[in-house]
């Protein structure tokens, strides 16, 4: 097909006349297909990510119906939720995690999806993968069978998490049908202090807004501190916009997302690329948009941040004291007791010096290797502390490549972590990487439920990298900023 | 066409509490399997093993029941479809409640299961009702946006589109997406990203 000038296509048309639109009616605009009876639109899906968790059951629904995939060339697959971190050798010691493996290489083979394999040295977690090899791009409609899809917002797509109905949807007919979200812009004015990062940015957004805030919202992050961050950071902030229950989170393109895509495997290259840069360019939100909601943070006042309980709305800065029931409102109060009661922490005491057993570097939010790069920085100046387990899970193996490139294992097994195979890890329990009884783990992941890292009376504190370090260094938690 | 879900009857379940999340609804060593068979024992395990037989899961007051009535931002969390298919699978047809994560009713609306919401006063009547009375028969009108226990007829909401889909049995989205037949492939021929600068091959 000839190559046409951006503005010439019907899409870039659209979004090019309307200085009133946000980057969400654009990318919506481009991508309708049709308005269904039920009031949805029929949203066609640019990019189709899947794993081995929430996708054996859409093929066998996909059989079942007697159809075939529409567009296997749209859709990527990868393992990351069960593999085991200690070694990726096969077969996995666990029958189950095996057979699921084996499932997602057969459904790929038969259906000719692509693969990114462990064998190969191309598997990671699905929403660090599809980022470094430049498959996420600005304004495609990215979709995946996990919540945390939203952290391809951080290119400016838009980007949802889906049930495994809809991964069925997508793989038959390469659409969604989906509610058009409202806009909430989110500005983060100012700077960030030294020692404060986009992790602690997130969490206090979400302690702001709450876990059921974001509902029936996009979440477009901006202002100079979003402007300020690297792409890594910004996947970071978006891909915690599901905990405030924003459905997709994103962060307009530009010239920091068009240089990180320059020279990636999957983004367009040269004289494509120029076209692809104008076209981004069009498609962020106009200076005339109209938003449904605008929030502003001043990003100075943020510090570290670190969760208490047992949700990732339940946060205080790292010099603050636990709230006590009769501080907060009302209907906060039942969660708060049964907070501090599941995580037998004692309101109105400081968070500061809470004990941990276990320290969790890794995860989709947070297994990038700037953040390793970051963490190792803490761990440099000292040893993991007696009695603390602490682990290291580069977010995919690109990331453990590039941090071995830099030393990094090295440094981090010196001072007594474990150096680990990418995957998922001890962010939940699917797989080996688990806590055991009523265990405290300083974790960079993003979800601090009840049972979540595997065992049902475990205890999560969320918070960023840097932070965890400082926490296994000392065996509590700790401000990082004092070790920096 | 799927099976048309015009009103739903039967006992009720009563589980207060808000933020109840996905992990807790199915704990995640069991989404290791290939299919969702025998999900259904393993629901709110973990919350279950910790009450000791004093789960509302496990009180013989609401054993069999069709409805489950609960809090605010039921099913926050994670995307998994294994929570609604675990409570399907536990008997559960429908879901009342003060609000429903919208990945979580969105995954039930696709298995046919609707999730109404009522004010909260409404939803305190009819969670003291159940309490009081937990045999009695509680009517879910999906038609007309109702529940109707002892204490009257309550009047719930869900979004017509979904209400639609229930009545009418369009819940299967991936029939009705088809019949948009080659308009899905001259939508993708419009974008530049395919058409223009494609670099994923
Ligand atoms: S790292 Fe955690 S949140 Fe991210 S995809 Fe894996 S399990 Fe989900």
């Amino acid at each position: 097909m000839s190559p046409l000038p951006p503005h010439e296509t019907a899409a870039g048309a659209a979004a090019k006349t309307r200085l009133d639109a946000t980057l969400l009616d654009a990318v919506w605009d481009a991508h309708t297909v049709r308005e269904l009876p039920n009031g949805d639109t029929q949203l066609y899906i640019g990019l189709h990510l899947i794993h081995e968790v929430t996708s054996p059951q859409a093929f066998a629904m996909l059989r079942d119906m007697g159809l075939r995939v529409r567009h296997p060339e749209r859709t990527f697959a990868t393992v990351d939720h069960i593999i085991p971190t200690e070694s990726q050798r096969r077969p996995f010691a666990d029958e189950l995690a095996e057979a699921m493996m084996k499932e997602l290489e057969r459904n790929c083979r038969e259906h000719d999806i692509r693969f990114f394999d462990p064998a190969h040295g191309e598997q990671g977690i699905v929403h660090v993968i599809a980022p470094e090899l430049g498959l996420t791009q600005p304004g495609m409609t990215i979709a995946c069978g996990d919540s945390h899809t939203s952290t391809h917002g951080a290119f400016g797509a838009v980007a949802f998490g889906i049930g495994t109905s809809q991964v069925r949807d997508v793989l038959a007919t390469q659409c969604l049908s989906l509610a058009r979200p409202k806009v909430r812009r989110i500005e983060i004015g100012g700077a960030l202090s030294p020692g404060v990062y986009a992790k602690d940015v997130i969490l206090h957004i979400i302690q702001r807004l709450g876990v059921k805030g974001g509902i029936g919202f996009a979440y477009e992050y901006a202002g100079p501190a979003i402007e300020a961050m690297s792409l890594e950071e910004r996947m970071t902030v978006c891909n915690m916009s599901i905990e405030g229950g924003a459905r997709c989170g994103y962060v307009n393109p530009d010239e920091a997302t068009f240089a990180y895509l320059r020279g990636r495997e999957r983004a367009p290259q040269g004289a494509a690329l120029e076209r692809a840069v104008t076209w981004w360019r069009s498609i962020a939100s106009g200076p005339k948009a109209r938003y449904a909601d605008r929030v502003s943070i001043d990003g100075a006042t943020i510090s570290p941040t670190v969760t208490f309980g047992i949700h990732p709305g339940q946060s205080l800065g790292v010099g603050a004291r636990i709230p006590r029931p009769e501080d907060v409102p009302d209907d906060e109060r039942a969660s708060l007791e049964e907070a501090l009661a599941y995580m037998d922490l004692r309101a109105g005491a400081p968070i500061e010096g809470t004990p941990i057993d276990v320290a969790f570097i890794g995860s989709c939010t947070n297994g990038r290797l700037s953040d390793l790069r970051e963490a190792a920085r803490i761990a440099a100046k000292g040893h993991v502390a007696h009695g603390v387990k602490a682990l290291v899970v580069p977010g995919s193996q690109a990331v453990a490549r590039a941090a071995q490139a830099e030393g990094l294992p090295e440094i981090f097994r010196a001072a007594g972590f474990e150096w680990r195979e990418a995957g998922c890890s001890m962010c939940l329990a699917m797989n080996p990487d688990r806590l055991t009884g009523r265990q405290m783990c300083a974790s960079s992941s993003n979800r601090n439920f009840k049972g979540r890292q595997g065992s049902p009376a475990g205890r999560t504190l969320l918070m960023s990298p840097v932070m965890v370090a400082a926490a296994a260094l000392e065996g509590r938690v700790t401000d990082a900023r004092e070790l920096l | 066409m799927s099976a048309k879900r015009e009103r739903i009857t039967g006992r009720a379940c009563v589980l207060r509490g808000d933020d109840i999340d996905t992990d807790r609804i199915i704990p995640a060593r069991y989404l290791r399997a290939v299919t969702f068979e025998g999900l259904g024992e393993h629901a709110f395990e973990d919350d279950r093993r910790q009450a000791k037989g004093n789960h509302p899961l496990d009180d013989a007051r609401f054993a069999g029941a069709r409805i489950l009535v609960v809090g605010s931002n039921f099913g926050c969390g994670s995307s998994r479809e294994h929570a609604p298919q675990a409570l399907m699978r536990f008997g559960f047809e429908a879901f009342v409640g003060a609000s429903f994560a919208e990945i979580f009713a969105g995954n039930c609306t696709a298995l046919g299961l609707p999730c109404l919401t009522l004010a909260p006063q409404d939803l305190a009547r009819l969670m003291d009702c159940i309490d009081l009375d937990p045999a009695q028969e509680i009517a879910i009108d999906v038609t007309g946006r109702s529940v109707t226990c002892r204490a009257g007829t309550l009047r719930a909401s869900l979004p017509e589109g979904t209400r639609r889909q229930l009545v009418e049995g369009s819940w299967n989205n991936t029939a009705v997406l088809l019949e948009a037949g080659g308009a899905i492939e001259s939508t993708a021929d419009r974008l530049p990203y395919l058409r223009d600068f494609s670099a994923t091959s």
